[in-house]
């Protein structure tokens, strides 16, 4: 266990007119991992984790999860296969409640079919039952039950990612991808983050791939990481070695310094 | 446990003694109602009843959904067309008729024949949105009041179409049999409609209107679920127009033009988007008021659409939504 690959990626490529947003990208990442995805802004970050959700579909190139291609697979069928994730720019239910945005994501557990639901037939709702008993336990793990019953609008930005961590959980992946997740976060809520994502993988067994711009909270979390800039990765290693990768700190600050300037310098940026 | 009771609890779409004392209230009133009101307001209600059943499943697909549709009177003609047909034109044996067979099965078939072409016309639903499927569905409505004043053996022409008598065993049904049978099939349907609302499946339409993207991606079928919402939206038109076919036993293709599906959008408009409750109060609402201003029939578009513009600005979530503020103002009340 540990070891396997879950995902899969070699030689992704996808443009959008003259714009290279990923070029012959390979990623192989094992189950249980816990990495990042680093680069400057428009270095193909989003558009990465939109390939591997089936949102976007790469002209060339193959992505494989648990040994099976997702090629020409629905977002849909992608997350009944374990694979979630959350927003750079926040897509919620806006007008439902926390509770309501979580028990979406159970939406692909339900086994009542149409007829059932509409009936109210017992069947559903000892489903239904269930599937509230899951997100109330996403709740509490997420210091959620507070808000259970607001509308996700009226909530601070870093309350907002929260509950879109929690619907990301409710589906139970196997994999789950973070885009910026700390972004809008005070730093009190960045450090409860951190917990957060350690506990996912420890206790719920997923594999994460975080896209992040706060260097200092990548560097603390990653098993490794992976750098992408202008589409192409540029790097892969341990955090340690990423510190010193002289393309890096080129692809960060422009340009060469001398003494190995410290990728952290730019790490706020967004 | 106490937890699970209040997951239970949770599921019950009328919740404390006094929802339930007003629904008990609200259903002897109505079973009693005939012995006491004259036929007029029976047919009144009829109408109300065929246009709650319209308005919530309307509701279903552009407040739930978020697909608007201007062109829904065009499933309730199919629904009435259907409905007529089946019982004017099916060679049905004395008996079966007596017994009502007849007009069950016109019930049955315009809700399917409806929900049919609801899927229909959802399809391009897939690929169209915002503007572009609300011009969709105004040129289908168009197109089936264009195909009923076109093609006479279909709709009767000029003449119309008459519908026989409808019987059930020993009654005929007009004024109040027919009165408890609308108010009977609405009140199920409602019903329906409100468990589906609150299950993973109404939830999955509250998703696709708020983030399609966000739904698609935790697993919510774009394509069925699209589909779904106009064929049960349509299913509930047909089920409508059917009725209506019943309560007038005469129909011409006027009834079911493109005022009509702005009328029925008014309904939900007004009422609340996103309720079913709400659909119920402004197909009454909407039902009475015209009757009352019989005088002002000419002014009724511009009312309707006067009242829309007002109710997007005042309450865009509709008179439905201004009550559960006074309800909930006086439960707060002295604090
Ligand atoms: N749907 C699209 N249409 C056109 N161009 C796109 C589209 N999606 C991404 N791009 C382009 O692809 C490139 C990579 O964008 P992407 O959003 O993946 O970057 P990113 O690494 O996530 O950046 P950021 O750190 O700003 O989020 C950009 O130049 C962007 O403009
Ligand atoms: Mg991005």
């Amino acid at each position: 266990m540990g070891t396997s690959v879950l995902l899969n990626i070699e030689g992704l490529s996808i443009a959008f007119g003259g714009v290279v947003a990923l070029s012959n990208v390979d990623l192989d990442v094992s189950s249980g991992a816990l990495i990042s995805i680093i680069g400057p802004n428009g270095a193909g970050k989003t558009t990465l984790f939109n390939c591997i959700c089936g949102l976007y579909h790469a002209d060339s190139g193959m992505i494989r999860f648990s040994g099976a291609s997702l090629a020409g697979l629905k977002p849909d069928a992608i997350a009944r296969r374990g694979i979630a994730r959350t927003f750079q720019n926040i897509e919620l239910f806006l007008r439902m409640t926390v509770l309501e945005n979580l028990l979406l994501g159970r939406h692909l557990h339900f086994r009542a079919g149409f007829a059932a639901a509409s009936l109210g037939a017992p069947h559903w709702r000892r489903e239904e039952i269930r599937h509230r008993e899951v997100a109330e336990q996403i709740l509490d793990f997420l210091d959620l039950q507070a808000v259970r019953d607001r509308r996700v609008g009226d909530l601070s930005l870093g309350r907002q990612r929260m509950v879109e961590l929690g619907r990301a959980l409710a589906t139970e992946p196997a994999l789950l991808l973070l885009d910026e997740p700390s972004s809008g976060m005070t730093a009190e809520e960045k450090e409860d983050l951190v917990f957060r994502i350690r506990d996912i993988r420890d206790e719920m067994n997923a594999t994460i791939i975080l896209v992040e711009h706060d260097l200092k909270l990548v560097m603390g979390i990653s098993d490794w990481i992976a750098v992408l800039d202008h589409g192409v990765k540029i790097a892969q290693g341990s955090p340690e070695q990423i510190q010193m990768h002289p393309d890096v700190i080129k692809a960060y600050l422009g340009e060469p310094t001398e003494g190995g300037a410290d990728a952290r310098t730019r790490g706020t940026a967004t | 446990m106490e937890l699970k009771e209040r997951y239970e609890e949770d599921l019950f779409l009328v919740r404390g003694a006094l929802a339930w004392t007003a629904l008990l209230t609200l259903c002897a009133g109505l079973f009693l109602l005939p012995y006491v009101a004259r036929n007029y307001v029976l047919f009144t209600l009829s109408l109300v009843a065929v246009n709650a059943v319209i308005a919530v499943g309307l509701n279903l697909l552009v407040g739930y959904t978020g697909q608007i549709s201007l062109g829904h009177a065009g499933f309730v003609a199919i629904g009435a067309y259907t409905a007529g047909l089946v019982m004017a034109k099916l060679p049905w044996p004395e008996a079966a008729a007596a017994w009502g067979l007849s007009w069950l099965a016109a019930l049955a078939a315009a809700g399917l024949v409806a929900a049919i072409f609801g899927f229909l016309v959802g399809l391009p639903a897939l690929r169209l949105t915002g503007p572009y499927l609300t011009i969709a569905t105004l040129g289908f409505g168009i197109a089936v009041h264009q195909v009923l004043t076109n093609w006479d053996r279909l709709s009767g022409g000029r003449t119309g179409l008459f519908l026989p008598k409808l019987f059930f065993g020993p009654w005929r049904l007009e004024e109040r049999p027919l009165y408890y049978v609308t108010i009977l099939v609405a009140g199920l349907l409602i019903w329906v409609a409100s468990n589906l609302v609150r299950s993973h499946v109404g939830r999955a339409f509250v998703a696709i209107r708020d983030s399609d993207i966000a739904a698609a991606v935790t697993g919510v079928n774009l394509t069925a679920y699209k589909t779904l919402a106009f064929a049960v939206s349509a299913a509930y038109a047909g089920i409508g127009g059917a009725m209506l076919a019943f309560i007038l036993r005469y129909l011409e293709p006027q009834l079911f033009t493109l005022f009509e599906s702005i009328y029925y959008l008014s309904m939900i408009v007004i009422g609340g988007l996103g309720t079913v409750p709400g659909s119920v109060l402004g197909a009454a609402v909407l039902t009475v008021l015209p009757q009352q201003l019989a005088g002002l029939k000419e002014w009724l578009p511009i009312v309707y659409g006067a009242a829309i513009m007002f109710m997007m600005a005042v309450e865009p979530r509709g008179l439905y939504g201004r009550w559960v503020k006074i309800r909930l103002w006086f439960k707060t009340w002295p604090f």
